[in-house]
């Protein structure tokens, strides 16, 4: 599997430049900012995108900007971005470009959790949707009221489910059986009105829009 | 700039608009208050009138002396209870003014009652209001009159058989008086409130502008210094603690599980994490980024989501000038944090609306009220801010709830 980097501090790009050979992922190229991004994507069609939100010269939105391009021109590339804060806003214009599949949305806070960081690129590469649990943490916020219907136990898999964990990962997280797993989800969207389906990636896309539609 | 009723007259579309019926109301207010002030001011002034009642009746001693103790009574009475009464109409009348358009906030206290020439201004319009008030309120009266009287003089031409001419002429008149009127009611008390304003409100001196221009140099310097301590805490701490995480996740991977190395290297892991995730908290408080990015809407959304209680965000999208964003999101962002901590509340409702050239941002709690808006430094120095940029933030919180907090900023639209 071979990776493009767009990350315009030199410690970091150097560092998973560094790390991500350790578990079997080519980093075809690591760069600075959001042209050279473009260029490089261009020139390697790498299996995954890693990029910064925010990059030189205005440090807002180029990378994020820059991904949501190449997915306008390539709507399966796999994609993820990693922002310093969370941004509503931007993980949503994210979730649209393209089917809403391959795409991570990621806090950097997460790489230092290296094993699961690079666990995470692969899914995406595959076509999964990985959202940051601080993210669904919020988004749940949000809707609380809906979601007091629900019980702890199917609010913690609405969350794993929501950050685009298949039901093996939610079920080896919470320590349940994948079948126990399975009546929870058949539980919980049948109490949130939302369409079952077995398609993990379908239902990721239907649970977060629902968590991002407003409350009122 | 502010918009009042005066200048409402001069617009072609004053007719349409709401203005006319505030002019009607301003003025109707003002025989009401007249005659409310004279009813209060006939306390001190029935001894005067009776003692040039007694002086005009007879010049016997005995006469005399009791009307130089009935005046004396009248003079003393009105000496004590005059300045009192006027300033008890200021205050009223401050609060009426904004029928007839846009008040800045009221002056504070200043000076003792005698001396402030604040006292005197409130007598000057006390005798505005009682002498002038009621002349042009008279003549108003008049012209009224003759607009209300205009279907009964009409029939009465008609069944006198007046000719064709004078019945119409009269008609006429009495419904081009209508316009008339509304425009001259609305003149006269946009007149009276302009005045009125002149009188109530102090005009602020040239020192006292250039004291408010030097506050607000230092709040945008105290501004941009946010802005840079957030970019450098960004661009340098917070790269190079995510880089560290990293080394160390490396580390990790190479210890033997069991070795001590590898669980003193498991809690220095944690340990850096939970830093990043309090230096982005930090960083949040200095400058928010969603701030200056997406604007007001965006950024309370983000804090209402962040926050655990239940929060209702009514925010227009538009966006406005950064110091007014910033001071509005610092607010709001106290105003969240305030009713964790101390409200109880389970719900929050935030909503920020432009009115009149000014910003109006509300945030509400259900909680348990009694907040002490003195106590907490962080609300003091909101309201610096809110003062320096021309505007003013007030509190209110009685034991009970709800608490309350309103910030007004001046904001073109």
């Amino acid at each position: 599997m071979r990776v493009v980097i767009a990350e315009d501090s030199v410690l970091l790009r150097e560092g998973l430049t560094a790390m991500l050979p350790r578990f079997g992922i080519e980093v075809a190229a690591a760069v600075g900012d959001a042209p050279a991004l473009l260029a490089a994507v261009h020139e390697h069609r790498p299996d995954l995108v890693v990029t910064d939100v925010r990059m030189p010269p205005n440090h807002t939105d180029e990378g994020l900007r820059a991904a949501v391009s190449l997915r306008a021109e390539d709507p399966r590339l796999p994609v993820v971005a990693l922002s310093q804060y969370v941004q509503h806003s931007y993980a949503g214009e994210l979730l649209a470009s393209g089917s809403g599949r391959s795409i991570g949305y990621l806090l950097k806070d997460r790489i230092g959790d290296v094993a699961e960081f690079a666990g995470h690129l692969r899914r995406v590469a595959d076509g999964a949707t990985v959202i940051d649990p601080e993210v669904v943490r919020q988004l749940m916020q949000r809707r609380r009221d809906p979601l007091r219907q629900l019980t702890a136990r199917e609010r913690e898999v609405l969350s794993l489910i929501a950050q685009g964990h298949s039901n093996a990962a939610t079920a080896r997280i919470l320590s349940l059986t994948e079948a126990g797993v399975a009546k929870h989800i058949g539980n919980l969207l049948t109490k949130l009105n939302l369409p079952l389906s077995d398609d993990t990636n379908r239902r990721v896309l239907a649970v977060l829009a629902y968590l991002r539609s407003r409350s009122d | 700039m502010t918009d009042t009723l005066l200048r409402a007259v001069t617009r072609r579309q004053f007719l349409v608009s709401a203005w006319p019926w505030r002019g009607f109301a301003y003025s109707a207010t003002t025989a009401l208050a007249a005659g409310l002030l004279w009813l209060v001011l006939a306390v001190p002034l029935t001894p005067l009138v009776s003692a040039a009642v007694l002086l005009h009746a007879g010049r016997t001693s005995g006469y005399l002396i009791v009307a130089a103790c009935l005046g004396l009574i009248g003079v003393g009475l009105l000496a004590l209870l005059g300045p009192q009464v006027a300033l008890a109409v200021a205050r009223a009348e401050r609060w009426r003014l904004r029928l007839a358009g846009d008040t800045p906030p009221p002056p504070g206290p200043r000076g003792a009652l005698y001396t402030d020439p604040a006292t005197w201004r409130a007598v000057a319009y006390m005798v505005l209001l009682g002498v002038v008030g009621p002349l042009w309120l008279g003549a108003l009266g008049i012209v009224g009159l003759l607009v209300v009287s205009t279907p009964v003089s009409v029939q009465h031409r008609i069944s006198v058989a007046d000719s064709l001419l004078g019945i119409g002429t009269r008609a006429g008149g009495g419904l081009l008086l209508i316009p008339a009127l509304l425009y001259l009611t609305a003149l006269c008390g946009g007149a009276h409130a302009a005045l009125a304003r002149m009188l109530l409100y102090p005009e602020r001196s040239e020192e006292l502008i250039e004291v408010a221009r030097s506050r607000t140099r230092l709040v945008h310097a105290f501004d941009a210094e946010r802005l840079r301590i957030e970019r450098d805490l960004h661009d340098i701490a917070q790269q190079r603690l995510v880089a560290l995480t990293m080394q160390i996740g490396m580390a990790r991977l190479d210890l033997p599980p069991s070795s001590p190395a590898a669980a003193a290297m498991a809690v220095a892991h944690e340990q850096a994490k939970t830093l990043m995730a309090e230096l982005r908290n930090l960083i949040r408080g200095i400058s928010p980024r969603t701030l200056r990015e997406l604007g007001l809407r965006a950024a309370v959304e983000e804090l209402a989501a962040a926050s655990c209680l239940e929060v209702r965000v009514d925010v227009a999208s538009a966006r406005l000038p950064a110091e007014v964003e910033a001071i509005a999101y610092a607010a709001i962002s106290e105003a969240l944090a305030n009713a964790v901590k101390h409200a109880a509340a389970s719900e929050v409702t935030v909503t920020v609306r432009r009115a009149a050239g000014r910003l109006v941002v509300e945030v509400r709690d259900e909680g348990g009220g009694g907040a002490d808006p003195g106590r907490g430094s962080g609300l003091t120095g909101l309201a610096d801010r809110a003062a320096a940029a021309g505007g003013r933030l007030l509190m209110s919180s009685p034991p009970g709830g709800p608490t309350v907090l309103l910030v007004e900023l001046p904001c073109a639209s």
